[in-house]
């Protein structure tokens, strides 16, 4: 069994109006040292195989086809095996 | 100009779970502009008999992971891609038209607003191409060079990269623009037509804007562009 940490967030050359919005958040706590706030999102899998090179297989052709919009997102992601956890 | 025999066109409106538009399209189809319209269940194999397809507005699939990315790979829309891909008719109104970008339909995709909030107004846009299915009757039947229609969405920042701007530009696909920009949309885009011209996409909701009844009816004209085209 693997997992997959998978992060997907808007691609650095569009403007995250919401991370802006949480970065002059934190400025305003006197966090004035706090610079490019961005927002993403976090998705986690786990995948029925034994083998890690097709954990990161299934798990990329997803981020492409579903998690990710790569018009607007960027994504990345790692498979940790989580045999002998259940 | 009426034509004395008009056939009715036979609209397909599609419902997923979080539609709420298809009863505005559905009302102005069959109440307003008396055609033979359907709902199309999304869990539908196919389109059936349908002439036209208008992927309604709501928050189909709640707008879980991104607007539009569940329901694109609904049953039915398969269906829709193959008719599109065909030279269908597809109208796609502000959730459909994240909808039709997630599954491919058209160009680009819809962010976020700048201002971060739920924009519900009306909106005039200017209607830069009248040649198109969706607009000639601005042409032939009124003649209007802007229209004000309502808008009602938090996701209708239109972008793209620059190879996609200068290619729908260049080709006249950039059909509505905003006067007054009300969500940072990239040139101050509010609906686009694909490549071939038989599917379009907007964020505003012409079918809320088509009987006097609810504030105008400058909207009711894509619809008759879409039933004259077909006669």
């Amino acid at each position: 069994m693997y997992s997959a940490k998978i992060k997907v967030t808007l691609r650095k050359s569009i403007l995250d109006p919401q991370g802006k919005a949480v970065e002059h958040s934190i400025q305003s706590l006197g966090y004035r040292n706090i610079l490019d706030t961005r927002i993403g999102k976090f998705v986690e899998l786990k995948i029925d195989t034994d083998s890690e090179q097709e954990a990161k297989k299934v798990t990329g052709e997803v981020c492409q086809k579903l998690l990710a919009n790569p018009v607007m997102e960027d994504y990345e992601f790692e498979v940790v095996s989580v045999n002998g956890k259940k | 100009m009426s034509k004395a025999k008009m056939s009715k066109t036979k609209f397909g409106v599609i419902v997923f779970p979080g539609s709420n538009c298809d009863h505005d399209a559905y009302n102005t189809l069959k109440h307003i502009l008396n055609q033979d319209t359907e709902y199309l269940w999304h869990k539908d194999s196919t389109i059936g008999d349908r002439n036209v397809v208008v992927i309604p507005g709501g928050f189909s699939y709640g707008d879980y992971l991104r607007c539009g990315a569940i329901a694109r790979f609904s049953n039915i829309m398969k269906d829709v891609v193959r008719f599109a891909n065909n030279g269908g008719i597809v109208m796609a109104v502000c959730n459909g038209f994240q909808i039709a970008c997630e599954a491919g339909l058209l160009q680009g995709a819809l962010l976020r607003n700048a201002s971060l909030k739920f924009v519900c107004r009306n909106v005039t846009l200017n209607i830069e191409n009248k040649k198109t299915i969706f607009t000639k009757a601005y042409n032939w039947k009124v003649n209007l060079d802007n229209i004000t229609v309502p808008v009602a969405h938090a996701e209708g920042n239109y972008i793209c990269d620059d190879d996609t701007l200068k290619e729908i530009e260049d080709n006249r696909q950039v059909v509505f623009r905003y006067r007054d920009n009300p969500n940072g949309s990239l040139e101050n885009i509010a609906g686009i037509t694909n490549k071939k011209g038989n599917v379009l996409g907007m964020m505003p909701h012409p079918e809320r804007a088509s009987e006097d009844l609810v504030g105008g009816h400058d909207g009711r004209y894509i619809f008759e562009s879409i039933i004259d085209h077909l006669n």
